[in-house]
C-alpha cells in the first residue's frame, strides 16, 4: 500500500508582502494566537495564493512581528506574507480586510523591497487612557518617573517572575487630558523595544511604584505606531517607508 | 457563595451591556471568549423583530461555540425577518464573581444584550453535567430560578438536546422542553410566541405555555403532576388539564437535503475544541447498540445525499477558510455512499491543503480503507475503533456485533497501511459485567499489539485503551439496568491496569486511559432522576457546583452532601436512582415523553440483552418494529442516489493576483 508522502510543492515565494493592520474595539481582546488563526483563515477566504512550508503539515509562509499584548488595541501591527504568485498589494489589502472580522482591519499592504524588517521595529508609541485620573496627578507621576534614573518593576513572564528597569526603555512620556472627558488622563509614551520588552502595563507599574498612581478603573491602551527611531532618537518613523511604492492602498 | 438575584434594571431592554462588561475583561482569563465578533455572526436590530431568542450552550465558549445544534438553530431563526437569535455561554467562575460584584447580567456574545431581555432562552443540553451552569446563567440574568416565580417580563426557558429526553430533574427550572430535532421546533415556537405577542399577550405566561403544550410536541412540566408510592417509586404522571396531551412526542426532521445548514458556519476567534468545519452526513443510527442513547432517540436514519454533502463542504470552506472538514454523524462509515463521498471529496481537495476527517469508530477493514483515502497526503498517526465490550459475551449483551477476529483483522490492516497508533474505546460497568469481562480488554490489547508488530514489522506501534464508565440512559433498553457503583468500577479498572502493567512483552506498548467512577454516579443520578432530583441540583449549585463536566471543578462530595440533605425526608437516595435495577411495571420518570420507541420492544430488547441475543440493523434487514417509524410517521431515508462522480468544483480566479502588464 502506498505510504503517504509529505508536501514537496515548496517553491520559494515569488513575492513578499508586508501588511499593516489594526486591532480595534472589542477585538483588542484577541491574543496573538487568535490573530494568527484568524489571518490564516482569512487568507484562504480571500484566495491569497500563499507559499507553503515543506513537510507533512505545511504552513502558509507568514512572519509575525512584535505583536501587541492581549487586551491592547493597536493601529500599527505588522505581518509579512510569502506568496506563490505575484499579487496586487492593493487588491490583497481590500480582499483581506473584507475577509477579516471588523476590528481586525488591514490598513495597508506594500510589496517588500528590503530585508531585515523586524529589526526596523525599534520603538512604539503608546496611548494610555486612564479614566477617573486627573491630568494633574498623571502629569506629576510622569515627571517623577522621568526624573528617576531607574525604576525596577516585576512581571510574570514565560521564564518566571522577572525584575527589570522600566524607566530605561522610556524615550518620551507626556500627559494630557481627553478632549471629551476632563476626568480622563491620557499618557503618550514612546518606548524602546528590547528584552524583556517593556510594555505599557510595566510603565503603569512603574508609575504606581514611584508616584503611587493607582488608576481606579482599568486603563485602555492603544499602540499608535511602531517603527525605526529618527536621527534624534525620539521620533518613531514609518517602517514601511523604504518599501512603499506607488501601488500602496491607503484607507 | 452566590449573592441574591442581581438587579438588572439599569439598562434599556435590548441595550448592549458591553461597556460594563469591558471593564471586567482585562482581569479575566481568555477574554476573547466573551467578545463575540466571529466570522459569519449576526447582530440584528432589536426593534425590527417580534420574537427574540437567546440560545445557550451551557458550557464554556470553547466547547459551546463549535456546537452544531446551536449554530443551526441560530441560523434558522436569524433567517426569519420577524425574529432574531443571539448566543450565550457559561461564564467561568472568575468572570462570574466580577459580574456579581459589578452587577453585570448574563449576556449574549453577539450584541452583548442581557439574556433576561429576550422572549425565549433556548438551552441545548448534550450532557446532564451542564445543569448547574443553567442555574448560574438564570441567576446572573436576573431570571427567577423557579419557573413558577416567573412572569411575562422573563424569558420562556426551553431545554433541548439529548439530555432533554428526560428533563424531569430540571422540571422546576425550565418552562418547557423540546424532544428531538430542533429546526422545525424553533420555527413553530417562534410562530406561537409571535402570534401571542401580536394579540397583546392574552392570558399572560400561562396562556403562552398552554399554547406551546397543546401542540403535543412541546413539553411543559408545569401542566403535569407526578404522584409517588410510599416506597418512593412513581405512581402516576398525569396532565393537570384536559387540554394538554398525556404524552409529548419528539420532533423528527425529514429530508436533510432540504435543510442544508449551517450555510454560514461561525468561525470563532478564540481557540475551541473543534477547529474545523463540520457537515452532518446523516442523522440517526440503527446499529442498535443497547447502551447508546443517541442511537435510540434519533431514529430513523436520514442521510444527506452525496451531492448535498459536497455542496455544504464547498460553501462552508469558502465561507470559513477552515483547513479541516469533519464528516459527522453517529457512525459515519455507515453512510450508504460513504466510499464515493470520501473518494470524491479527497479528489476535490487533494491539492488545497484541506484535510478531511471521518470520526468513525467502526471495527472493520472498510473503515481503514476510508481513513486511508482521506489521509492520502497526511500523516497517518492514529485510528480509533470502538469494540466497547472487552469480551465476546459482553459485546453480545450490548449488541456490538464485532468478533475478536474482526478487530484483529481491522487493526492489522491499519498497522500494515502505515498507521502507527490504534486507539480502542471500551466501557466498564455494563449490565451483567464481571471482572473477567473487563480483564479481557487486556487480552485484546495484547493481541492487537502482537498482530500489529507482525503486520508492520516494527516494534514502535502503540495501542491506547480508553475506558468510559457506563451510565444507563433513558429511552434505551438499559434504562431498567442497575448502574455499577463507583467503588466496584474503580476496583475493576485497577485490576485491568495491573494486568496490563504486568505484561512484559506487550505492556509498554499499551496505554490505558480512564477516569474514576464518581462523576458517572452524578451523571447517572441526573440522567435517570425524577423531579425530586431538582432539589439536589439546586442544593449543589447553591453550594458552588459549576462546570461539573470539568474534573478540576467537579466535586463528588459536594453532590453527595447535597443529595443527602435534599433527599433526607424522602424514601429515595442516590443509590436508589443509580445502582437499583427497575422492573417492567415501574413507572419511569420519562414514560410520558415519547421518543417513538415502543416500550414493549425496549423491554424485549433488554431481555434479549440478558440472553445475549443480537438484533440486526434495520437499514439492511427487515424491520423489527422498534416503533419509531410507525409512531412518528417517519421512514428510513438512505441512498443509493445513483450519483457516483461529482464534477470538480469550478475554480474561481483569485481577485488578488497581479494583472498582466499592458
Amino acid at each position: 500500500m502506498a505510504r503517504p508522502s509529505p508536501n514537496r510543492d515548496t517553491a520559494p515565494p515569488v513575492q513578499r508582502l508586508r501588511l499593516r493592520y489594526a486591532k480595534r474595539g472589542r477585538l483588542r481582546f484577541s491574543s496573538h494566537r487568535d490573530f494568527q488563526r484568524a489571518l490564516e483563515r482569512a487568507l484562504r477566504r480571500a484566495d491569497v495564493p500563499m507559499a507553503y512550508s515543506a513537510g507533512f503539515s505545511p504552513h502558509p509562509k507568514v512572519s509575525y512581528a512584535n505583536s501587541a499584548p492581549t487586551g491592547v488595541a493597536s493601529e500599527a501591527e505588522y505581518v509579512e506574507l510569502g506568496v506563490a504568485q505575484r499579487c496586487d498589494p492593493v487588491e490583497v489589502c481590500r480582499a483581506l480586510d473584507e475577509a477579516l472580522p471588523p476590528g481586525l482591519d488591514v490598513v495597508e499592504v506594500v510589496e517588500a523591497r528590503t530585508s531585515d524588517f523586524a529589526n526596523r521595529l525599534e520603538a512604539s508609541v503608546w496611548r494610555v487612557e486612564l479614566p477617573q485620573v486627573s491630568l494633574t496627578d498623571a502629569a506629576a507621576a510622569i515627571s517623577t518617573l522621568l526624573a528617576a534614573d531607574e525604576v525596577l518593576v516585576e512581571r510574570m513572564t514565560k521564564s518566571g517572575l522577572r525584575t527589570f528597569n522600566a524607566r530605561g526603555a522610556v524615550i518620551r512620556a507626556e500627559a494630557s487630558c481627553a478632549p471629551d472627558d476632563s476626568d480622563c488622563a491620557i499618557l503618550t509614551l514612546v518606548v524602546r523595544h528590547g528584552t524583556p520588552s517593556v510594555r505599557p502595563d510595566d510603565i503603569l507599574s512603574a508609575l504606581r511604584r514611584v508616584a503611587d498612581l493607582v488608576p481606579p478603573k482599568p486603563s485602555r491602551v492603544t499602540r499608535l505606531a511602531q517603527g525605526p527611531l529618527d536621527e534624534s532618537g525620539t521620533v518613531v518613523m514609518d517602517p514601511l517607508a523604504q518599501d512603499r511604492a506607488s501601488e500602496t492602498g491607503p484607507r | 457563595m452566590t449573592s441574591p438575584t442581581l438587579a438588572t434594571s439599569r439598562h434599556a431592554r435590548g441595550a448592549s451591556v458591553f461597556d460594563q462588561l469591558e471593564e471586567l475583561l482585562p482581569s479575566v482569563s481568555k477574554p476573547i471568549q466573551y467578545v463575540g465578533g466571529e466570522v459569519n455572526a449576526v447582530s440584528k436590530d432589536w426593534d425590527a423583530v417580534e420574537v427574540r431568542w437567546a440560545l445557550m450552550y451551557p458550557d464554556a465558549y470553547e466547547v459551546g461555540a463549535p456546537n452544531q445544534g446551536v449554530q443551526i438553530l441560530y441560523e434558522v431563526i436569524n433567517e426569519r425577518d420577524d425574529a432574531l437569535a443571539e448566543r450565550t455561554y457559561a461564564v467561568w467562575p472568575d468572570l462570574e464573581a466580577l459580574m456579581r460584584e459589578a452587577g453585570v447580567p448574563q449576556f449574549t456574545v453577539d450584541a452583548h444584550r442581557a439574556v433576561g431581555d429576550f422572549d425565549l432562552l433556548g438551552v441545548s443540553f448534550s450532557t446532564e453535567l451542564g445543569y448547574t451552569n443553567l442555574l448560574t446563567a438564570l441567576d446572573l440574568a436576573g431570571v427567577p430560578l423557579q419557573a413558577s416565580d416567573r412572569d411575562t417580563s422573563h424569558p420562556v426557558v426551553i431545554a433541548g438536546g439529548h439530555a432533554a429526553f428526560n428533563p424531569e430533574p430540571l422540571a422546576d427550572f425550565i418552562d418547557a422542553a423540546v424532544l428531538g430535532d430542533g429546526e422545525e421546533a424553533v420555527l413553530l415556537i417562534t410562530d406561537i410566541v409571535r402570534d401571542w405577542k401580536r394579540e397583546g399577550e392574552p392570558g399572560g405566561r400561562e396562556e403562552l405555555l398552554l399554547r406551546l403544550a397543546r401542540t403535543g410536541s412541546i413539553y411543559v412540566p408545569a401542566f403535569y403532576e407526578v404522584s409517588y408510592l410510599p416506597d418512593g417509586r412513581i405512581q402516576r404522571i398525569a396532565p393537570t388539564r384536559t387540554d394538554v396531551p398525556w404524552r409529548v412526542r419528539k420532533h423528527t426532521l425529514m429530508d436533510l437535503d432540504e435543510w442544508a445548514y449551517p450555510k454560514n458556519p461561525l468561525v470563532p476567534l478564540a481557540e475551541t475544541v473543534h477547529e474545523r468545519m463540520s457537515v452532518e452526513i446523516f442523522r440517526g443510527c440503527t446499529r442498535g447498540c443497547r447502551f447508546c442513547q443517541a442511537g435510540m432517540i434519533t431514529r430513523p436514519v436520514r442521510e444527506r445525499s452525496i451531492t448535498g454533502i459536497a455542496e455544504i463542504v464547498e460553501n462552508g470552506l469558502a465561507k470559513t477558510g477552515y483547513e479541516e472538514v469533519g464528516l459527522l454523524s453517529l457512525s459515519s462509515a455507515d453512510h450508504s455512499e460513504i466510499a464515493d463521498v470520501a473518494r470524491n471529496l479527497a479528489d476535490r481537495y487533494e491539492h488545497s491543503k484541506t484535510s478531511l476527517s471521518l470520526p468513525s469508530t467502526r471495527v472493520d477493514a472498510f473503515n481503514v480503507d476510508l481513513a486511508n483515502e482521506l489521509s492520502r497526503n497526511g500523516r497517518r498517526s492514529g485510528l480509533t475503533f470502538a469494540p466497547e465490550g472487552g469480551s465476546e459475551r459482553m459485546r453480545k449483551v450490548i449488541n456490538k456485533q464485532v468478533t475478536e477476529e474482526d478487530l484483529i483483522r481491522t487493526v492489522t490492516t491499519a498497522y500494515a497501511g502505515g498507521w502507527r497508533q490504534v486507539k480502542l474505546y471500551f466501557m466498564c460497568g455494563l449490565p451483567t459485567e464481571t471482572d473477567e469481562d473487563v480483564l479481557q480488554i487486556a487480552e485484546l490489547a495484547r493481541e492487537v499489539i502482537r498482530a500489529g508488530r507482525e503486520a508492520s514489522g516494527r516494534r514502535d506501534i502503540r495501542c491506547t485503551v480508553s475506558i468510559g464508565g457506563f451510565v444507563p440512559k433513558p429511552h434505551t433498553p438499559f434504562q431498567w439496568a442497575a448502574q455499577l457503583d463507583h467503588e466496584a468500577t474503580d476496583e475493576r479498572l485497577r485490576k485491568l491496569r495491573d494486568a496490563i502493567r504486568a505484561d512484559r512483552e506487550y505492556g509498554k506498548s499499551i496505554g490505558l486511559r480512564y477516569h474514576d467512577g464518581k462523576p458517572g454516579i452524578v451523571e447517572g443520578l441526573l440522567s435517570r432522576g425524577d423531579r425530586r432530583v431538582g432539589a439536589v441540583i439546586l442544593r449543589a449549585w447553591q453550594d458552588g457546583a459549576r462546570f461539573d463536566g470539568w474534573s478540576e471543578h467537579f466535586s463528588f462530595d459536594r453532590w453527595m452532601g447535597s443529595a443527602a440533605s435534599a433527599l433526607a425526608e424522602l424514601p429515595v437516595d442516590v443509590d436508589w436512582f443509580t445502582t437499583r435495577e427497575r422492573d417492567r411495571t415501574e413507572v419511569l420518570p420519562w414514560d410520558h415523553l415519547d421518543s417513538g420507541l415502543d416500550i414493549e420492544w425496549l423491554w424485549d430488547d433488554w431481555q434479549d440483552a440478558l440472553a445475549e441475543l443480537p438484533v440486526d440493523d434495520c437499514r439492511w434487514t427487515p424491520c423489527y418494529d422498534c416503533g419509531v417509524c410507525d409512531q412518528m410517521d417517519t421512514e428510513i431515508q438512505i441512498g443509493p442516489t445513483g450519483v457516483v462522480n461529482l464534477p470538480m468544483p469550478s475554480v474561481r480566479a483569485s481577485s488578488v493576483l497581479e494583472r498582466a502588464e499592458g
